[in-house]
């Protein structure tokens, strides 16, 4: 069952040590036998996502279910496209997440820098009261974030849904930490060449932080883009949900269009599952760093 | 240089402070100018809410109407809410069931992959890949995979001559069901945080364990797993953290029932809150919640600290 590389190289050319084949030895680790199901298990779920978004109803729904499309049907993903809001929803999604990333990286550079870099009266005493802020239940500020969202006039906005995620303590912290770790003397040069402090910033101090921008961004859209609690508490009216609260609005109200509802997921969990793929290193990265960090 | 005359340098002296003191404060304000939006937003939103929300715990509040002051009102209510009860009750029995089986799995399939094997990537990939995505659509691809009528999971079943199940449908099944489908979910964190912690683990350590006799189980007992503690602290801490906050994955699939039973404690504030418009009350299960999350979080903090004595600020940190 342990047979590392090596020895499995070895004992797969035949030729070279006969009396190996005596005892079987398989020609890839054992433990094969046991990922390859277990994967297996993992993956079928999306791809059977992937397959009943593209069978037709009719299929689905008979008894038992076909679990192989016979042939390629459209039709759910025309009928999402065409008669169903959910491009509207896409498009609220996007302006929400690549708002609420864009504005994470300016004001948590701009923060994490103030912090790192800068003295200020009350810097500690509102460092410490943002690092406790992330320890905060979201239940326990969603009811009164509501009322002060109802008195801006924001809720069924899409603003509703932007302002509250505009910055996170998590933004500002990470990139705090990585400041403070960088060498204070390419910003000294800068300093005597004349630069500006935002100069200073933007082509310096930014450039270096890649991968601590690159964390933020990424949790920051994931964060984002999957939330379901906050737009179901702030957006009443279907022109401003977001994917994932059109989403399961919409299987209410189409119980049995299954394939048009599969084919909203995919619409769903495409974009996140291609950044995902494209930026794999970052995504992984990010969460065992913050987890190590944690 | 050091003979220049010394009237020439008094001036310069007597005004540096005060052009130092201005930038200072020029510092100070441009500071304040980069921490404001963060500032406004995370003190705004966060720590007058939270003030807002105990307030709201001891009122009668509607959403709509001036609110009623009512003083323990709503605690004792919760106390005596069979509802509640049930919520905390399926909460805890999510949670023991889900904390310690993905930590168990994440773990193994972490010292499975951290072998020299092929196709590590793909592997941790095909593990981790249902991570990224949302709970409302694992929930509406699940409720179609589960569907008791139309769905593959029984179509497989009856293939293999077992007899349709309810699923999520079925009160006695629906909560393991949840649990199942997290375990789906969220394992792939653990074997990915796992894995990334097994690089830091020191190779001298193991080698001299081996050295000395050690056998392979040995050197996981003795060498591995306490190398792993702080992680396994950590993912114990922010796995219950999670469970005891789940409710996308129960909205978009159960809404809480067959009968209550899938009910959360986070559903019923939700409920309580945004559909009974008893906000008050909601309020209330929110700050019971919000004390047990905290006691969570002070009893990993202690059992962290009393475990890695030296690591203690790059713990807290």
């Amino acid at each position: 069952m342990t047979a590392t590389t090596t020895e499995t190289r070895i004992s797969s050319r035949p030729s070279a040590l006969p009396t190996e084949r005596r005892r079987f030895r398989l020609p890839f680790s054992g433990w094969h036998l046991v990922l390859i199901p277990l994967a297996a298990l993992f993956a079928a779920p999306l791809i059977w996502l992937a397959l009943s978004s593209v069978m037709s109803d009719a299929e689905i729904n008979r008894f038992p279910p076909a679990l192989w499309p016979s042939k390629i049907d459209l039709s759910g993903y025309r009928y999402v496209l065409g008669n169903s809001m959910f491009p509207r929803w896409l498009l609220n999604s996007v302006i929400v997440s690549a708002v609420a990333v864009t504005t994470n990286l300016v004001f948590g550079v701009l923060g994490g820098y103030a912090f790192a870099r800068m003295r200020f009266a009350g810097s500690k005493l509102i460092l410490v009261l943002m690092l406790a802020t992330m320890a905060i239940p979201f239940q326990l500020t969603m009811i009164p974030t509501f009322l002060v969202m109802k008195k801006l006039g924001l809720i069924d906005t899409l603003g509703a849904l932007i302002v509250p995620a505009l910055v996170t303590p998590f933004a500002v912290f990470l990139l705090r930490q990585f400041f403070m770790a960088l060498p204070r003397e390419l910003e000294e040069a800068a300093w005597i060449d004349g630069c500006s402090r935002l100069r200073v910033i933007f082509s310096i101090v930014v450039p270096l932080a890649r991968p601590a921008l690159s964390t933020v961004a990424v949790l920051t859209f994931l964060t984002t883009w999957n939330d379901l609690s906050w737009p179901l508490i702030a957006i009443n009216h279907d022109t401003q949900y977001t994917l994932q609260l059109g989403l399961t609005t919409f299987q209410g109200r189409h119980h049995t269009h299954w394939s048009a509802v599969m084919a909203g997921n995919v619409l769903t969990v495409l974009p996140v599952l291609i950044a995902f793929l494209f930026a794999q290193k970052a995504f992984i990265r990010s969460v065992a760093s913050s987890g190590l960090k944690g | 240089m050091p003979q220049l005359p010394t009237p020439l340098t008094l001036p310069q002296n007597r005004s540096e402070p005060r052009a130092l003191r201005r930038r200072r404060r020029k510092e100070a304000a441009t500071a304040w100018a980069y921490v404001s939006p963060a500032v406004l937003v995370i003190l705004g939103l966060s720590v007058l809410p939270v003030i807002w929300s105990l307030l709201l715990s001891f009122q009668a509040n509607d959403l709509v109407t001036p609110s009623r002051w009512v003083g323990l009102d709503n605690y004792q209510a919760l106390r005596q809410d069979p509802n509640f009860h049930q919520a905390v009750r399926n909460t805890l029995f999510y949670t023991v069931l889900y904390v310690p089986l993905s930590i168990v799995i994440g773990l193994s399939l972490a010292l499975v992959l951290n072998q020299r094997i092929r196709f590590v990537g793909l592997y941790r990939t095909l593990f981790f890949v249902p991570f990224v995505i949302s709970a409302t659509a694992q929930g509406v691809l699940f409720s179609f995979i589960l569907d008791p009528e139309f769905g593959a999971a029984n179509s497989v079943l009856n293939h293999l001559g077992i007899s349709p199940q309810g699923f999520l449908t079925d009160p006695s099944q629906a909560l393991l069901v949840l649990v199942i489908i997290t375990l789906w979910s969220g394992t792939g964190l653990c074997t990915v945080i796992y894995l990334a912690a097994l690089q830091d683990v020191q190779q001298s350590l193991v080698e001299a364990a081996r050295l000395d006799g050690a056998g392979k189980r040995q050197i996981l007992r003795h060498v591995t797993l306490p190398a792993l503690a702080p992680v396994s602290v950590f993912l114990l801490l922010w796995q219950t953290i999670q469970s005891l906050q789940v409710f996308d994955l129960v909205y978009v699939t159960t809404k809480g029932g067959p009968l209550g039973s899938t009910t959360v404690i986070v559903y019923f504030i939700w409920e309580q809150a945004f559909k009974e418009f008893t906000a008050g009350y909601g309020a209330a299960a929110a700050y019971v919640l919000a004390v047990a999350l905290i006691i969570v979080g002070v009893v990993m903090r202690v059992v962290r600290r009393e475990r890695t004595p030296r690591r203690t600020k790059a713990a807290a940190s």
